[in-house]
């Protein structure tokens, strides 16, 4: 039987239970930490690093690490909000993140993070500016990994909720991105209904179905309405959606 | 060896883009030889190569931010052929249409009242202090609101019907992505009968300057040329889409009714080595004697009528200026973009009128095709977009003829006559005389990179050099 476990978010008292993560928690408590790789129905991997906390002083990363009784959360902190804002920027410049001609733009959460931390103008990095050939071998479905923010989603939808294992990846350090485990799109055993693809999956514009671009009219799309994050500050957001 | 210096304008200024004028003078100051030069280079037909074509509306109206609505249409127009969308639903070509009015108000109305109205209003040769937008605020306030008021009118059109102001996406292949509302509709129609009062007040301000300056007005930066534009197949002007009609300078077609996907047949592209800009002709009448101008006084020429009351009386009085014979005057193009105004304000209202607008069937899809090309009337007159895409949907080819570049040679034409009249053999040359030049490319109303606009001070540099390419002297101005 799972125990109360009672801790602390930036002074505000939150109840748990074990074996939950500090960020289950905070969703509960309807209290927003920032994250790009996490996303409900996948198993937490922490690797993004924009779900960034301190607990008890020390850095960690909110979707890993357990709610402990007793602990003192730092979220809000203008530390915290700059460590962040430094990541999103990192990876709006490692790759080719150009929201104004990106069908993704207004349901990006790269984007829409990059609203919520106030990130308004460049940043002091290089822009990167890769130059990958984009696959658009299979009928439906295309991948622009010059937008992969390596966030793995679409590996572990494919291997975990798909069963398939249609994405992984390939490269090292600088070089990593998402590839497919076949020649080319058309050579793998991917399908349009698959969980790996579906829009919520991918949180950037690398995996997009084809032909429906720029449907959903400005004004309309999901962070048209209301900033990331929002649904799960607000009950009745998280309903609506 | 007879000495020759030349004379620099750059940056051109109260034009979209940026651009250079040289005039290249002989010892005793006669013009030998004077060009506009197009000085960015964009690379939109290269780099939408590879990309999918859904995506191609919305990346190539980046090419400006004045009419960015025309080259989303006409990209979109071509990409309705791509997905087998060879006719939209009413909804869609409505919404369109209605996008495309509020475009041509908005643009042309920039174009005039913060552009040009500092030449007609003070002189062009008036002190460059006052001969500016600021100038007109100052001396006509409520001229100046009207200006501001109606291009909000045509931008909030716009933002209805594509989601925002600038670089939406309403137009997308096959159709659009919205209807308009009944509460937006019903916000432009309270509004309509201001607009139209306003329009009138503007055109006839633009025909009373011709003519009560006709004696300018029939010399300054005129010649005789041919004329293109999209006509309805009746001969009406239409803004939207149509067939290809051309005139000589007497008036006589060269080639009517011609279905624009085969535009390829009729026009060719020249590229000279000074300029970013190419100069495209009619295959027919070769490259020396083919060129042509396009844009609201060719529409006035080439079109039969308009079908809207109003405008067909303003235009009527218009074509009475020649005697029903083509209008060959630049500085007439000023007259006719008002007509249009005119009548994108008739359409406009028309439209709000119509339940069609308010529709829910907004695709239409069919037979996927390889190639697509879409043609249609932007603000400075027509554009040409061209694509092939490959089965996996990319984009394999483009050619992009914008309206700018169908005025090229007209520009070139308008630069070296306004140079020979007001500039050669004049012992010195003043601020004034290099207005002159700008108000003839003015008058074309040019995108010259079809460009977002640069917002601030552009200064106007002169330079003159001797035939060592010394620098003789350097002057600067200010717009």
């Amino acid at each position: 039987m799972n125990k109360t476990v009672i801790f602390k978010i930036d002074g505000v008292e939150v109840r748990g239970k074990t074996g939950q993560t500090i960020m289950d928690a905070a969703d509960e408590a309807h209290i927003y930490i920032p994250r790009l790789c996490d996303v409900e129905g996948l198993e937490p991997q922490g690797s993004c690093r924009v779900c960034i906390v301190k607990v008890n002083g020390r850095p960690a990363a909110a979707c890993t690490q357990p709610a402990a009784d007793g602990i003192e959360v730092e979220n809000g902190t203008l530390e915290i909000l700059n460590c962040r804002r430094d990541i999103i920027r990192m990876l709006f410049h490692e790759g080719n993140h150009l929201c104004p001609i990106c069908e993704a733009s207004g349901r990006c959460e790269l984007q829409a993070m990059g609203y919520r931390l106030g990130i308004l103008q460049p940043a002091k990095y290089p822009y990167l500016q890769p130059v990958r050939p984009i696959d658009a071998s299979h009928p439906d479905i295309l991948l622009d990994t010059n937008r992969c923010i390596r966030c793995g989603r679409c590996i572990r939808a494919s291997k975990y909720i798909d069963g398939k294992n249609v994405f992984g990846y390939v490269g090292r350090g600088i070089h990593k991105r998402v590839g497919v485990n076949g020649k080319d799109f058309a050579h793998t055993d991917v399908h349009p209904d698959d969980k790996a693809i579906a829009l919520e999956t991918c949180p950037v514009g690398c995996i997009i179905r084809k032909g429906l671009g720029f449907f959903t009219p400005v004004g309309q799309r999901e962070y048209d309405r209301a900033p990331i994050g929002s649904d799960i500050e607000n009950p009745e957001l998280r309903r609506e959606k | 060896m007879a000495k020759t210096k030349v004379v620099e304008i750059e940056p051109l200024t109260r034009v979209e883009g940026h651009g250079k004028v040289s005039i290249h003078l002989d010892d005793h100051n006669n013009v030998k030889e004077a060009r506009l030069h197009i000085v960015e280079f964009r690379g939109f037909e290269r780099f939408i190569k590879g990309r999918p074509f859904w995506e191609v509306p919305v990346i190539v109206q980046r090419l400006c931010g004045i009419c960015p609505v025309s080259h989303q249409l006409a990209s979109a127009k071509a990409m309705d052929l791509i997905v087998g969308a060879k006719k939209l639903t009413p909804t869609a070509e409505k919404v369109r249409r209605l996008m495309n009015y509020g475009q041509i108000m908005q643009s042309h109305v920039l174009h005039f009242f913060h552009l040009c109205s500092p030449d007609i209003l003070f002189g062009f040769d008036a002190d460059p202090k006052i001969r500016n937008i600021f100038g007109v605020i100052r001396k006509m306030p409520d001229l100046a609101v009207q200006g501001v008021m109606m291009r909000k009118y045509g931008q909030e059109i716009i933002k209805a019907t594509s989601g925002k102001k600038i670089h939406g996406t309403g137009a997308v292949p096959g159709g659009v992505n919205k209807n308009v509302s009944i509460e937006e509709r019903d916000s432009f129609l309270k509004d309509i009968d201001r607009m139209k009062t306003w329009a009138l007040s503007a055109l006839n301000l633009a025909k009373n300057y011709t003519l009560d300056h006709i004696d300018t007005v029939e010399t300054f930066a005129a010649f005789n040329s041919s004329h293109l534009s999209l006509v309805r197949e009746d001969g009406a002007l239409d803004l939207y889409h149509g067939k290809l009609r051309a005139i000589d300078a007497g008036g006589n077609l060269i080639f009517d009714q011609v279905d624009y996907q085969n535009y390829s047949d009729y026009i060719m592209e020249e590229v000279r080595s000074w300029s970013y800009n190419k100069f495209p002709f009619i295959k027919s009448r070769g490259h020396i004697d083919g060129w042509y101008r396009v844009g609201p006084l060719s529409r006035m020429n080439t079109a039969g009528f308009i079908d809207t009351p109003e405008a067909q009386t303003a235009m009527e009085e218009f074509k009475g200026l020649t005697r029903g014979k083509p209008n060959h005057m630049s500085l007439a193009y000023h007259w006719a973009r008002m007509i249009e105004v005119l009548h994108c304000v008739e359409k406009i209202e028309e439209l709000l009128n119509d339940p069609d607008l308010q529709g829910n069937d907004l695709l239409v899809k069919g037979d996927r095709a390889e190639e697509g090309i879409g043609v249609i009337e932007a603000p400075r007159g027509t554009l040409f977009h061209h694509y092939r895409v490959n089965e996996d949907g990319q984009v394999t080819y483009c050619n992009l003829i914008v309206s700018s570049t169908n005025n090229n040679e007209a520009m070139n034409r308008a630069v070296t006559k306004v140079a020979h009249d007001h500039i050669s053999g004049r012992p010195k040359i003043t601020e004034g005389m290099l207005n002159h030049v700008e108000v003839a490319i003015r008058a074309y109303d040019p995108c010259l990179s079809c460009a977002t606009h640069a917002l601030g001070q552009m200064p106007l540099v002169v330079e003159m050099y001797d035939p060592g390419g010394s620098l003789l002297e350097r002057r600067g101005k200010c717009v």
